[in-house]
């Protein structure tokens, strides 16, 4: 039987869930609402701003101030980029993790976590000089390459724990039907992984879209993606909320509306394990 | 034919398999049987190649194939899960090893139709494995099995997640195949009903070691040493021990439940403890004193309540003998 709950009990814990969830949302939709003021409104008192006008300004003086459509591909060609990268390199290596672990898998594995504990700045110095040596300031190429490193943990990590799920047996029986290792991970580990790949996938789009630290130290202007572009309206000659409001709002839209609708996709491809 | 000298297999410091020599025929339907950890599992994911042997050699029809890879040896496998590609249809699952040895299109379908209809998949071929129930991918990893025509299949404890009604038609289906395709058999399971009823030749494992070979009636009617003894048979054969087994010149003398008569002039007298009824047949538990509690199957109209004191005789020339080594005697 149903454990009974009363209904008194029910409500004040659904008002805590929506309360906690309007606390955790708030930022975003402060954010949205200050884009729509103008510069003066946005620094009134919070109610003030509330009961105010609303205006597209923001957004016109954005646009015409920067160019959102590069820094927007920039940032696509970067997310996009390295997360296929990453898992170009960390299927087969998660792959052998999970099937033919050694003695030593495990400290491999926390190896490559501890590297994520490691503060970004203390290399920060050291890579910029190569970068510098190396040309590969403000290029995408280079950009690529550090963001493919640094989530490459995390991906490998996470594959890692999907491909342990897949039952061992079902591969050595792709194995005594004749699949060579390439056919294995080709037509019955990936199908059965993809899953598992793709939450990967567009978790690490997401990690790389938000990706404040070496976007900003390594970019200027050709290479530089959506944070670069917010943050070139928190700059030293004084503070712009609305258009610092505007402009986020537009750098986190489509990451939004990508998780959005994919979410709901790969709930479907989860409980459907319906892949060709 | 697939012959086997002095396999071994251990993992780290442990030998499993400490050495075995075995030889299977053609069309044999050959059955490994053991208690759980016996190694039965194992010798057969060696000669399926899922597992590196540590020493010995397995040749598979006069070719070596200790260090072939498993989808050079030819076999087939059915695996206790069934092991079914869950993303793949019916179909694809039954082609897959055909599609992975690149076999014409056309030949693909035909031989998936044909492997459906010899096991009645023929209405299941565009669902998917978890659409089915447990028969059904049990089939369906069989299908997946003959399609390639190996030259022998290997069951590993296949029909262990099933039902006990599914168990015997499966068992029956398994045996029909066997008839029919004349293909070798290998068939680990730990359940000697499975053996009795559907081997050629029985390979009794304990701890790694072979304890006996030979056909289900040889290993019934003389056992090689006492393991063999109390493991093939159901009920359990009786083992008695002491002063009315050296009466018979020996350590321990075994005499099957079927093998003792109720007779109001046996030498034997015990006290029914309990009697289960299966219609068919009557299973007496006896306290036979110094004998021992002894299992006794009588006829299935026989009326024997808990107290009642009976009679029994053993069968001449039904009981076995064994010697301080656990080994018969002749």
């Amino acid at each position: 039987m149903a454990r009974k709950v009363s209904n008194t009990r029910k409500a004040v814990v659904t008002a805590a869930a929506w309360t906690m969830g309007f606390l955790i949302f708030f930022p975003i939709l402060w954010i949205i609402i200050l884009g729509f003021k103008s510069e003066g409104d946005a620094i009134k008192t919070p109610l003030q701003v509330l009961f105010s006008d609303w205006t597209l300004q923001s957004y016109h003086d954005v646009q015409e101030r920067s160019n959102y459509g590069r820094h927007f591909w920039n940032s696509v060609i970067l997310s996009v980029g390295s997360t296929l990268i990453a898992l170009a390199i960390a299927i087969p290596a998660a792959w052998s993790m999970a099937f033919v672990p050694g003695r030593r898998t495990k400290d491999l594995l926390m190896w490559m976590l501890s590297t994520k504990m490691m503060p970004a700045v203390g290399v920060l110095v050291p890579m910029y000089l190569l970068f510098r040596d190396f040309g590969l300031l403000d290029s995408r190429i280079g950009l690529v390459a550090v963001l493919t490193l640094i989530n490459l943990p995390i991906v490998v990590w996470m594959l890692y724990t999907y491909f342990k799920e897949i039952p061992g047996e079902i591969l050595e029986a792709a194995r005594m039907d004749g699949a060579s290792l390439r056919s294995e991970i080709l037509y019955v580990l990936t199908p059965m992984a993809v899953p598992g790949i793709a939450s990967t996938l567009l978790l690490n789009i997401i990690l790389a879209w938000n990706e404040a630290f070496w976007t900003l130290q390594l970019t200027t202007s050709q290479a530089a993606p959506l944070t670069q572009f917010i943050a070139s309206y928190s700059s030293p000659e004084g503070l712009f909320y609305a258009k610092l409001s505007a402009a986020s709002t537009m750098a986190i839209a489509p990451i939004l509306i990508l998780g959005w609708f994919s979410q709901k996709q790969l709930v479907r491809g989860l409980t459907f394990g319906a892949v060709k | 034919m697939i012959t086997l000298t002095q396999v071994r297999k251990s993992f780290g410091e442990v030998d499993v398999i400490p050495g075995i020599d075995l030889a299977i025929e053609d069309g044999e339907f050959v059955v490994f049987v053991g208690p759980s950890g016996c190694g039965k599992s194992t010798l057969l994911r060696l000669i399926a190649g899922l597992e590196d042997t540590s020493g010995g050699i397995i040749s598979i029809d006069g070719v070596d194939a200790t260090d072939l890879p498993p989808a050079k040896r030819r076999l087939a496998m059915v695996f206790q899960s069934y092991a079914l590609y869950p993303h793949m249809s019916v179909r694809k699952n039954i082609a897959f090893p055909l599609k992975m040895a690149g076999m014409d299109p056309a030949e693909q379908e035909r031989r998936v139709n044909h492997a459906a209809k010899i096991l009645n998949l023929g209405n299941y071929l565009d669902r998917r494995p978890g659409q089915l129930s447990g028969g059904q991918r049990q089939r369906v990893a069989i299908g997946r099995a003959i399609v390639r025509e190996p030259t022998a299949f290997l069951f590993d404890e296949p029909l262990s997640n099933l039902d006990a009604a599914l168990r015997v038609s499966m068992r029956q289906e398994i045996s029909e195949l066997h008839q029919s395709l004349k293909t070798t058999m290998i068939y680990v399971t730990h359940d000697q009903v499975e053996a009795m009823t559907m081997a050629d030749k029985i390979v009794v494992l304990n701890a790694g070691r072979i304890e006996q070979v030979g056909s289900p009636m040889e290993l019934y009617r003389s056992p090689a040493n006492l393991f063999v003894a109390g493991f093939i048979g159901s009920p359990k054969m009786n083992l008695i021990e002491g002063p009315e087994a050296a009466k018979h010149a020996a350590t321990t003398i075994g005499i099957r439940p079927e093998h003792i008569d109720i007779s109001a002039d046996g030498p034997w007298e015990g006290v029914v403890g309990l009697s289960e009824h299966l219609g068919s047949d009557t299973f007496l538990k006896v306290n036979a004193g110094p004998l021992g509690t002894l299992t006794v199957r009588a006829g299935g109209e026989v009326m024997m309540h808990p107290g009642d004191t009976v009679r029994m005789a053993p069968q001449p020339g039904k009981l076995l003998r064994f010697g301080a080594d656990g080994k018969a005697m002749a």
